[in-house]
């Protein structure tokens, strides 16, 4: 969709800046004049709440380490000392912290959507394994941010995540003294968190350039799933979207102001306002609401699959859960885009994103609690919504593409939102 | 450039080859220090020991003390704990081996094997499954229980139920002088 430039530099300035170096060209080409599908909704909104968000991180995180001090013996009180002493430290800090969770609601969304409306079909894949290298550089992110604030959770969710490693086979030992530095979780973990918590977001970044260029080559999908034939089928980028991105972001900044302002504990876990105590294990252990349906499938394997053990089956399916996304667009055998059409896989999508909800319920419970009363364990329903997770990918998308008989689509984007009607008011382009 | 075509080998091939070669091998090296970096540095690795008076530990009592940044548990097990321990049979146990470094690596999970004295149990205090520190005198076998994701063990730290794949491990342990016997160094 990348057509011939249609920039215009106006001033000289403009020009002798265009023949060395084309930035506000490109920008113009990417941000202004980008040829975008005329009938995007809201849910293509999230792709630039997440750039705002990328960026709150980022300005709140560098300066939250001018205040913060990576040391066991100071690391506690730094943070205390920044939400109480340091002039607006608390609105950093809580913009710091809520916007993790903000990030992830947003991720968690812009993931659906491309499931909804197979926007990691071709010719897409590359741009989805982009975004899946993002998603999983953000998880790293967000746990080792967690661990900064060296609070009971911070210290026993770290303790928890490293031995995972412990599991592997003859390596396992090795590898968890290796990113421990030591023989427990200490300081030498972490300064070294600390180092890469600042590193990442900025490898994120990076990536982030290669997805919105990997975007700009076919062009944005929208609800159809329809391919962009003519020029009528879009419009510019600026102005129609630039205000849609921009009317979604600002409300999306009133929920969380909300948050940031009022309640800027209630998706936190007060174990987390207890230093760290290497000698105490706090009753229950759970990792931020982000990370629950992952650990919950890990929580699921209570067997050993052959020579596999309990603890290894759980992590690698905790991975797996993860890196089978990266093949998704080669487990869909579908050609049809859209979910809108394919009315039997719409349902099992729906009931995919039930079961993920499920998970992270039965992650944030006693795995040997009851739900709801019945005689129905967490572990237990944790592990028929882990089987469901995986026959998502590996029976049921795979199968429906060849016995599914999709619903007739329109004959174009535009004839699908104009209907027949000729286009009369034609909006300038 | 077309001279080279199909012939000898010449001095460039030569050049280009071993430059090659020996950027890859100076890569891997350059590459080491940066990842052993992370191990634990020497300063951690001396302070690998500790002493401990064990006299005050009464019967039926447990200290934790801090070794190499974790727990371990040194308790006084009573008599009935001590018989309970000694009743099992070893052969059904989900780990059999002793996982006590002063022993061989094949020595099976008998009571003589896990424990310092007939009554004093000393052992590392982090659950084998992820890491939580155990709960003493509970579980189903009244040893420790781990609260995370469930783990029981019994009597002599030997797992018994739950996802933990093995035995509460002994860490190296002796006693400190013939004198004074109460005195143990771990580590
Ligand atoms: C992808 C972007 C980022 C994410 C998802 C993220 C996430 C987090 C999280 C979850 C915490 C723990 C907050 C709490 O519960 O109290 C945290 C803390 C922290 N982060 Fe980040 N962060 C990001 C970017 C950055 C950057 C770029 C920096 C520095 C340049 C940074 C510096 C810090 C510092 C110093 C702390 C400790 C203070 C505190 O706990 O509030 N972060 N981060
Ligand atoms: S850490 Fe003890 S049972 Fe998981």
């Amino acid at each position: 969709m990348s057509g011939p430039s249609t920039y215009e530099p106006q001033t000289g300035i403009e020009r002798w800046l265009d023949s060395r170096l084309p930035i506000a060209r490109l920008m113009w080409d990417s941000f202004v004049d980008f040829p975008t599908p005329r009938n995007l909704n809201y849910w293509w909104t999230f792709g630039g709440i997440l750039a705002i968000f990328l960026m709150i991180q980022i300005i709140t995180g560098v300066v939250l380490a001018m205040h913060y001090t990576a040391d066991v013996n100071m690391a506690f009180d730094s943070v205390q000392r920044i939400r109480r002493d340091v002039p607006f430290g608390w609105l950093i800090q809580s913009m710091h912290a809520n916007g993790a969770s903000f990030f992830f609601l947003a991720v968690y969304i812009h993931i659906f959507r491309g499931m909804y409306y197979g926007s990691y079909k071709a010719p897409r894949e590359v741009l989805w394994i982009l975004g899946v290298v993002i998603y999983l550089l953000m998880m790293a992110t967000g746990f080792l941010g967690y661990v900064l604030p060296w609070g009971q959770m911070s210290y026993w969710g770290a303790m928890v995540i490293t031995n995972l490693f412990g599991a592997l086979p003859v390596v396992g030992e090795g590898i968890r003294e290796w990113l421990w530095g030591g023989f427990s979780v200490g300081n030498a973990t972490l300064t070294r968190f600390y180092a890469l918590h600042f590193l990442l977001p900025f490898v994120i970044a990076g990536v982030v350039i290669l997805h919105i260029w990997a975007l700009h080559v076919p062009g944005n999908n929208n609800p159809t799933g329809l391919t962009v034939k003519t020029k009528k089928d879009t419009l510019p980028f600026h102005p129609y979207y630039t205000v849609k991105d921009g009317f979604a972001i600002v409300v999306f900044l009133m929920i969380y102001a909300a948050f940031v302002f009022y309640m800027p504990d209630a998706l936190g876990h007060a174990d987390n306002y207890i230093e760290a105590n290497p000698l105490v294990t706090p009753s229950h252990i759970v990792p931020e609401w982000y990370y629950l349906p992952f650990y919950a499938i890990l929580r699921a394997i209570t067997f050993d699959i052959g020579p596999i053990s309990a603890q290894l089956g759980g992590v690698l399916a905790m991975f797996g859960a993860i890196a089978i996304l990266f093949v998704l667009p080669w487990l869909d055998t579908s050609p049809v885009r859209s979910m809108r059409y394919r009315p039997v896989a719409r349902w099992f999508f729906l009931i995919f994103m039930i079961v993920c909800l499920c998970l992270g319920w039965c992650g944030a419970n006693n795995p040997d609690d009851h739900v709801l009363g019945t005689p129905l364990k967490f572990v237990n329903f944790a592990q028929i919504l882990t089987l469901y997770y995986f026959a998502y990918f590996l029976v049921i998308l795979p199968v429906l593409g060849f016995t599914e008989r999709p619903k007739e689509r329109p004959a174009s984007i535009e004839a699908a939102v104009l209907g027949n009607k000729p286009a009369t008011a034609q909006p300038a382009e | 450039m077309t001279d080279q075509h199909g012939q000898e080998p010449t001095r460039r091939d030569f050049i280009y080859i071993a430059a090659g070669g020996a950027a890859a091998v100076g890569g891997a090296l350059t590459l080491w220090p940066f990842i052993d970096q992370m191990n634990p540095a020497a300063d951690t690795l001396a302070l690998a020991s500790i002493r401990v008076d064990t006299s005050p530990v009464e019967t039926g009592q447990q200290i934790t003390v801090m070794w190499r940044g974790g727990p371990v548990f040194i308790r006084r097990r009573t008599q009935t704990e001590i018989e309970e321990s000694l009743a099992v049979d070893i052969s059904a146990l989900p780990d059999g081996l002793a996982r006590n470094e002063n022993l061989s690596d094949d020595a099976p999970a008998t009571d003589e094997n896990r424990r310092f004295t007939e009554d004093l149990l000393i052992m590392k205090g982090n659950c084998t499954h992820l890491g939580c520190v155990p709960l003493g005198e509970a579980g189903d076998y009244d040893g420790w229980y781990c609260p995370c994701h469930g783990s029981h063990y019994d009597t002599a730290g030997r797992i018994r139920r739950g996802p933990a794949p093995e035995n509460l491990p002994v860490p190296p342990l002796r006693v400190a002088d013939e004198a004074n016997p109460a005195i143990v160094v771990i580590g």
